[in-house]
């Protein structure tokens, strides 16, 4: 399976796993523990998310820590971004149109 | 207007309010002289090469950049009822041949009169994740296909 940003969060644990992430690095018993599934279960999911790049890891001493890569998460942000933008100026432009019919 | 994205279906949806009749909401999406008037957002045009407005049919279009540059898209008709009506448009070339690199993209619109307004509801929804990447990675539009940084430029 091919790995990208988009398979990274069509998972909802994987939703939740980043979302924790926001808020800061953690290791990955850390977030585990935040999760009703199996450590193991959450570290598959943690593997995904290191090889789509949704998240970086770093050694501290002798712990793994896990965080977010905040450039590879702002390209989907900002793809959609420019979406919604696209479709307030067409419909803009509709806008006018009406008036003239 | 409401944007709304579910990635995980793959779907897009937009919800937008106008101030006209359904009637004319209607002509304004489906028929060639007026889509060509507002689908394409400026610096780009809509042209129209051939519409068919009807189960089956197509709306084979170009968008028109500054330059002269012709993007080209093939939208089929799948369904027409009573304000409602389906499409799948793929990358085509002017004749309206398929491009296969770019996946199918496919449309539901929706449309509702309240009062003297007009509710529009867009479903978009893409073939694969990897699809929709790929039309991420051009900027996508349907039917567009402008970098990211050109597109960034235009709406400013």
């Amino acid at each position: 399976m091919r790995h990208d940003i988009f398979q990274a969060i069509a998972d909802p644990t994987r939703r939740a796993i980043l979302t924790l992430l926001a808020i800061g690095a953690m290791t990955p018993n850390a977030i585990a523990g935040h999760f009703g599934s199996s450590r193991q279960a959450v570290s598959k999911h943690i593997q995904v998310l290191a090889e789509c790049g949704a998240v970086d890891q770093k050694q501290s001493g002798r712990e793994i820590y896990y965080q977010l890569n905040l450039e590879k998460m702002k390209e989907i942000d900002h793809w959609m971004e420019l979406f919604r933008k696209l479709w307030e100026l067409r419909f803009e432009q509709l806008d006018k149109l009406l008036d003239t019919l | 207007m409401i944007f709304e994205k579910d990635l995980e279906k793959k779907q897009l949806h937009v919800m937008r309010e106008f101030k006209a009749p359904v009637e004319k909401v209607w002509r304004a999406w489906t028929e060639a002289e007026q889509l060509d008037k507002w689908w394409g957002p400026k610096p780009w045009n809509t042209e129209t090469k051939a519409m068919d407005f009807k189960p089956n049919g197509r709306w084979l279009y170009a968008m028109v950049g500054p330059a002269g540059e012709r993007n080209w898209s093939n939208a089929v008709f799948t369904a027409v009822g009573t304000n409602t009506f389906d499409y799948k448009c793929t990358f085509s070339d002017e004749n309206g041949v398929t491009n296969p690199d770019f996946p199918t993209v496919y449309w539901h619109i929706t449309m509702e009169q309240r009062g003297d307004k007009t509710v529009v509801n867009v479903d978009v929804r893409f073939d694969d994740i990897a699809g929709l990447e790929r039309l991420v990675a051009m900027g996508f539009q349907t039917g567009f296909t402008m970098g990211l940084n050109q597109l960034e430029e235009l709406l400013g």
